[in-house]
């Protein structure tokens, strides 16, 4: 029994079935996705402006830096040209070049793995920054001496620890704040790793997404988005190494499943497109 | 003729050639028919079990705090003493047994029942398909789906029990109700609603691709039945409404395993402590990302059994459905409406009443979508000489129960009424309407109407007749003294029937919102009802196991005289499905037209020789 247009387009609908499948699966991505962008802007207008973190607004913007915008940046950069070269890999393929292909998807896969290796870079400098609220109301940004990751308070108790050396990250709000009363020195005065008692301490929580509902949408998007780019990956490099046998035995229907894998992954570069000025920049 | 003989003979052999094994053939099967069958089997299963769990609820709403009768023992031992004490359940158990029914009967029951059993087993073969277009994805489909029902189900084994929010599983309640256990049932609920989004992911994506992709030479988007309309937009529904709420599982997985406060807002005190979270977030956008799921969910749970009411009526009356482009766009309309109506589900928490009046005004504008369709198949009776047979007695109190169940529901689209009727059994009585004498009996119809097709006999019709007459009474005894004591302000969720708030709010002392004797009494009525529905499911069940051995067989491809494609296969149909691969000629529902041999025309017939001339001069 064969299905019909499995390879071949159906003349009424110009489509063979899969394009038809992914185009809708693509559809419900964007409603998946679609749910997290508006769940982000409900909550983001919806947050509550008496609950300020100090240090950290209650929705953080660009301005206060809590993200690596260069790091994004080139991310973005990586993820646009792993789109051209999806392309570029099934273009050659139509052009019955298959060295070509295999030259072309062998970057889209280089560039997949390097945004995930500079994902992860991000990830592990969250994890161990620091967000420290002392119970007289002040509160710092930094990082434990010596470096450690996924540290809370409530952790810390818990091993009996009674004193954390901390290094303040230099504030850039409260140094201006300082030179406008004419005592600049104090804000870069405490440059050097402080040590500070349990006792003293309120909340102490590491860059994750328990920290602020900010940071909690964001890791959920860009994990989710992260997922995405790893299944696409996983495809990708599947048809790039043991899946290009098919090319011997049936270009067409090859090709077919490049395109396929290219439309998923053009969507994974779109829905990224989005997340960096939603989440770095604005 | 040994000649022939053999060449049949050879012709046999190489068709055969790719016979499957056992377990490829039964179990792990890519044929759309018995993934359908698997889909349809394991959904009724599913559905009985949630069945129970209402009758333990009904029990311990008619007689609270007394041990349920012979399932006691079995309570005590399986959810421990703290939930099920000397059998008697408590009220965290009920929470949980009313949690599960509702998700059981909705994400693994009803659906799977209509569109993954009916809507595999017979879309492909009415639209003249060979499977669908995807049959590898159609088996992962199934066997995801089954596995987020024992995840599901696994839940009833955690140590406090299966999850208990209700089945909208709102936050914050549904994220601290139990603090103390990471993989709660909450946790479960969650991950199987992944898993379960997943499935019907699949299926969607499969469906409207096959229906798209693989129609007969000729089938063109008018001639399509109308079962099929049906189905390609229930599947458009799971495609684009499910999304949603996996986003919202995810979210709330996140609150529970990574304490993020998507849905916690701040200064949350739990048990007298404040809760140590984040906080700023919003309890609302859940029910927003719920309900976006939730109101398509219930066109979802309505459309394939119109669909198979539809096919049933037209074939009994033996006339063509009145109205059916009509009926076409009423259902494209209603499935572009059902996405812009989930907050009238949301009236009382407060979101403002210009939102409210928004989401008012589109409720009204979707029940005239959906009056258009009964409308037509009410039409459609008019004149016909009505077989009443199993299917169509089911057809028509679908019809009646349905209509019952849509009329009722139009004063809880009011924001004014529903201030009254909110969370009262009046909801419950209103949706029960609409799923359970509602779908429930088109999906009865659809197993009655296929079941010859599917194993070439006919099921027994006097037991039909029986479970038929048996279920219409006991359905209504159910669902409609809930209206009354709904009115009466009984609030849904109360574990032990409202004696309690009865108790303390005597009528006599002139508390208007109280519940009277006679309005508490009517639990027992009702759950004796619900006892004797039960019961009247064991004809159903054993004519259902007894029929596919001991009915009687069909001597025709096409027993009902039906004009779809579905009947023009061999009986059961092969993998592959047709012997001949079909050429459509004609619209889905020629009966009784003048001039022809019988009263049937079906979709493939081959055109009359005067009709084909005249054909080829225009």
């Amino acid at each position: 029994m064969d299905i019909p247009y499995t390879t071949k387009p159906r003349p009424d609908t110009g489509l063979y079935n899969a394009k038809v499948g992914i185009w809708l699966f693509l559809a419900s991505e964007i409603m998946l996705f679609g749910a997290l962008f508006s769940s982000y802007i409900l909550l983001r207008v919806g947050a509550d402006p008496k609950l300020v973190w100090p240090a950290l607004a209650a929705w953080p913007s660009h301005s206060d830096g809590l993200l690596n915008v260069p790091m994004g940046a080139i991310n973005t950069l990586v993820l646009i040209v792993s789109s051209v070269t999806v392309v570029m890999a099934w273009a050659s393929l139509k052009m019955k070049n298959f060295n070509k292909f295999f030259m072309y998807q062998g970057i889209t896969v280089a560039c997949a793995i390097l945004f995930c290796g500079i994902k992860s870079a991000e990830y592990a400098a969250k994890f161990s920054h620091y967000h420290l609220v002392l119970k007289d109301g002040t509160a710092f940004t930094g990082h434990l001496e010596p470096k450690q990751y996924f540290m809370t308070d409530r952790k810390l108790r818990q091993a009996k620890v009674e004193e954390i050396t901390f290094l303040k990250d230099p504030q850039k709000g409260h140094a201006e704040a300082s030179a406008e009363h004419g005592s600049g020195d104090e804000a870069h005065a405490s440059h050097e790793p402080e040590k500070i008692k349990m006792s003293d301490i309120k909340r102490l929580t590491f860059w994750g997404p328990q920290q602020s509902t900010y940071f909690a949408i964001y890791f959920t998007m860009t994990g989710l988005h992260a997922l995405h780019v790893v299944g696409g990956a996983l495809v990708i490099g599947y048809l790039w190494l043991p899946g290009s046998r098919m090319w011997k035995t049936n270009p067409e229907r090859f090709t077919n499943r490049v395109e396929v894998c290219g439309l998923f992954w053009h969507f994974v570069d779109l829905v990224w497109i989005f997340l960096f000025p939603v989440l770095y920049l604005l | 003729m040994a000649h022939q003989a053999a060449h049949s003979h050879e012709a046999h052999e190489a068709h055969h050639h790719e016979e499957l094994g056992f377990w490829r053939k039964y179990i792990f099967s890519t044929d759309h028919k018995i993934i359908g069958i698997q889909y349809g089997l394991t959904a009724l299963v599913f559905m009985l079990l949630g069945f129970f769990l209402m009758l333990a609820m009904r029990w311990q709403i008619a007689y609270p705090g007394k041990a349920v009768p012979i399932v006691g023992a079995f309570f005590q031992t399986v959810f421990g003493t703290d939930l099920a004490q000397g059998g008697i359940i408590s009220p965290d158990l009920y929470n949980s047994f009313g949690a599960m029914h509702g998700t059981i009967m909705v994400f693994l029951a009803v659906v799977p029942l209509a569109f993954g059993a009916f809507g595999n087993y017979v879309t492909p073969l009415q639209i003249g398909a060979p499977d669908m277009a995807f049959p590898r994805l159609n088996m992962a489909s199934y066997w995801i789906f089954l596995l987020s029902g024992l995840i599901m189900f696994a839940s009833f084994f955690t140590p406090a029990g299966a999850a208990k929010s209700g089945w909208t599983s709102y936050s914050p309640l549904a994220s601290v109700n139990d603090l103390n256990h990471q993989w709660n049932g909450q946790t479960f609920w969650l991950i199987g609603m992944v898993f379960n989004i997943t499935a019907s992911l699949l299926g969607a994506v499969n469906f409207i691709t096959t229906i798209i992709q693989l129609r007969a030479k000729g089938m063109t988007w008018m001639r399509l039945p109308f079962f099929t309309w049906a189905q390609f937009v229930t599947a458009f529904l799971l495609l684009l409404a499910f999304p949603p709420l996996e986003a919202a599982s995810v979210l709330q997985l996140m609150d529970n395993f990574f304490h993020t406060s998507f849905f916690l807002p701040s200064g949350l005190v739990v048990s007298g402590n404040p809760l140590d979270v984040s906080g700023g977030g919003s309890p609302l956008l859940w029910q927003h990302l719920f309900w976006f799921l939730g109101h398509p969910e219930v066109y979802v749970l309505i459309l394939p059994a119109i669909g198979i009411v539809t096919e049933i009526v037209a074939n009994n009356t033996r006339k063509p459905i009145w109205g059916y482009r009509s009926m076409v766009y009423a259902v494209l309309g209603i499935g572009f409406l059902s996405f812009i109506v989930w907050a009238h589900h949301m009236y009382l928490t407060g979101m403002g009443t210009k939102i409210s009046t928004f989401f008012q005004t589109t409720t009204m504008m979707i029940s005239i979508p959906s009056v258009i369709i009964l409308t037509c198949l009410f039409i459609s009776l008019w004149g016909g000489s009505i077989r009443f047979n199993v299917p169509m007695h089911f057809a028509l109190a679908f019809m009646v129960m349905f209509g019952i169940g849509g009329l009722t529901g139009l004063p809880l689209g009011f924001n004014a009424s529903d201030i009254q009727l909110h969370d009262t059994y009046y909801i419950i009585a209103h949706f029960h309407y609409v799923v359970a004498p509602g779908t429930i009996f088109g999906l009865f119809a659809g197993i009655y109407h296929w079941y010859p097709k599917m194993t070439g006999r006919q099921m027994n019709v006097f037991w039909g007749k029986t479970h038929f007459w048996l279920s219409f009474i006991f359905m209504n005894a159910i669902f409609a003294p809930m209206f009354l004591q709904g009115l009466a302000g009984m609030h849904r969720r109360m574990s032990d029937g409202g004696a309690t708030y009865a108790a303390a709010n005597p009528v006599n002392q002139g508390f208007p919102d109280a519940l009277s004797e006679g309005i508490i009494k009517l639990n027992e009525h009702i759950s004796w009802a619900a006892v004797c529905l039960a019961i009247a499911q064991i004809p159903f069940i054993l004519n259902l196991v007894i029929s596919m051995r001991k009915g009687e067989k069909i001597t025709s491809d096409n027993p009902w005289d039906a004009t779809t494609l579905e009947w023009a296969t061999p009986t059961p149909p092969p993998h592959g499905n047709f012997a001949v691969v079909p050429t459509v000629v004609r619209g889905p529902y020629e009966y009784s037209v003048p001039g022809a041999k019988t009263d049937f025309t079906p979709q493939n017939a081959p055109l009359s020789p005067e009709r084909e001339s005249k054909k080829s001069h225009a």
